[in-house]
């Protein structure tokens, strides 16, 4: 006799239009960021000034595989670049402004109460302990990520910002460290762009499947289902 | 649970982007016009809202100058002039009065110095001291008419030039180089005269000048008719 279906929690409404469509459209746009980014690395693939010493990267004097490179050549990623970085820029704030009017910021933002619940998720993660910790909306390990990544987005704003007008906004490239200082920490957001969205692509698989269509949908029927 | 609904939702939005980053594509025949228009938007918030007239670029002690300095050129060889004595500036288009400069009248006219950084559209960057003649001199010369808007810069390297607009040409740090690190400009660097500015990058400062053009419509240039950025200033 086959067992019969757990009944099906109930959904509850979780992510706002403005999430989703910031979520997904800034996800497209930050591929052709990167994709596009390394085009233009390959022009100069070293960081420090001419004749100088170069700041350490593994990917010095490297071209990146045409697959993963936007734009052809040069002019062709600089345009794509400076062409998607306004929408992009756009949806992070009308994504920023969100959370503020609507108070979601509360579920995001980490604050230092959520370090012994992170600690908590690490272990459980780790397999140092058995049961998944109670949370709300997001664990503290997760409110620690979307807050970084917030960060991180705003540090590449500033960064690129610094790097395409050094002489306007040569107060801010000096604060950063200088011209290729700035180039320098520009190219590693790209890979903390990256490390996140692969970390945040196998978790949503291994830990909570149901909000990958929560963020599509807008609703949730999963384990979490709790209100901040 | 992930369904097929989400499943197709989410392959719409990744193959795009997968398909746009595959193979280097530059954007196609229906992509690439309004990859260009954009970058005319960015011309324009960087040439209207961004640039400062009056901000100078930094100033490096000789000390901090870059062993070396990097060059290009896009004749098959180095251009040199055949007969050096023979070679003037011009200055024409919509100018009251039309100039032909010697060398001589050049290094006659007041003379700036300064050592900068350098940046190149690749991304490097590297220190140098140039010499030479502000270009607001020449447009206190030659008297522009209220029509002029641009300056374009031309060459003798294989028809290279530069197309600028009136404010950047202004700026007090845009001269017409001869000196380079204390001696005169080499054929490298574009002997006998150079467009020189730490306001713009390395594309747009025309080497190997044979004249400047006032007009009211927008010249292009070697690089920006391929696609570059025009405005260039950084």
């Amino acid at each position: 006799m086959p067992r019969p279906k757990p009944p099906k929690p109930p959904a509850v409404r979780r992510h706002h239009w403005i999430v989703r469509l910031t979520h997904w459209a800034s996800a497209l746009l930050l591929v052709g960021m990167v994709t596009s980014g390394l085009q233009i690395y390959g022009a100069y693939a070293r960081f420090g000034e001419r004749g100088a010493a170069a700041y350490l990267n593994p990917f010095e004097g490297n071209t990146f595989p045409r697959a993963v490179r936007l734009g052809g050549w040069l002019a062709g990623g600089l345009n794509w670049h400076f062409a998607l970085m306004w929408p992009l820029v756009a949806l992070g704030l009308l994504y920023l402004c969100y959370l503020v009017w609507s108070g979601e910021w509360r579920a995001l933002l980490f604050r230092p109460r959520d370090v012994p619940g992170a600690l908590g998720m690490t272990k459980y993660y780790l397999r140092l302990r058995k049961d998944h910790p109670p949370q709300g909306k997001h664990n503290p390990l997760q409110k620690l990520a979307y807050t970084s990544i917030v960060l991180v987005g705003v540090l590449a704003v500033l960064t690129g910002l610094a790097i395409y007008k050094p002489l306007q906004f040569a107060w801010l490239t000096a604060l950063l460290g200088g011209f290729q200082a700035t180039r320098y920490w520009h190219f590693w957001t790209v890979w903390i762009f990256v490390a996140f969205t692969l970390t945040h692509v196998a978790l949503v698989f291994l830990v909570d499947p149901p909000s990958l269509r929560a963020m599509i949908t807008g609703r949730y029927r999963g384990r979490f289902p709790s209100h901040d | 649970m992930i369904d097929r609904r989400g499943f197709v939702k989410l392959a719409a939005g990744a193959g795009p982007a997968a398909l746009a980053a595959a193979c280097g594509w530059d954007g196609g025949d229906a992509v690439r016009p309004t990859l260009l228009d954009w970058s005319r938007l960015n011309d324009w918030v960087g040439e209207k809202i961004l640039y400062s007239p009056t901000r100078l670029a930094r100033e490096y002690p000789t000390p901090a100058r870059s062993a070396r300095l990097p060059s290009y050129f896009i004749s098959r060889m180095t251009p040199v002039l055949e007969n050096p004595g023979a070679w003037r500036l011009r200055v024409d288009g919509l100018v009251r009065r039309p100039l032909e400069l010697s060398l001589a009248d050049l290094h006659a006219l007041p003379r700036v110095g300064y050592t900068v950084k350098h940046h190149c559209v690749e991304g490097w960057t590297a220190i140098a001291t140039w010499h030479g003649v502000p270009v607001s001199a020449i447009i206190e010369h030659c008297e522009p008419l209220p029509a002029a808007r641009y300056v374009n810069f031309a060459s003798f390297d294989a028809g290279y030039s530069n197309g600028w607009d009136l404010a950047s040409a202004l700026h007090p740090q845009t001269i017409l180089a001869y000196g380079l690190n204390d001696n005169p400009l080499p054929p490298a660097h574009g002997a006998p005269l150079r467009l020189y500015s730490p306001t713009k990058l390395g594309y747009k400062l025309t080497k190997y000048l044979v004249s400047l053009t006032f007009t009211d419509t927008r010249p292009g240039g070697y690089w920006e008719d391929q696609g570059y950025p025009w405005f260039a200033g950084i």
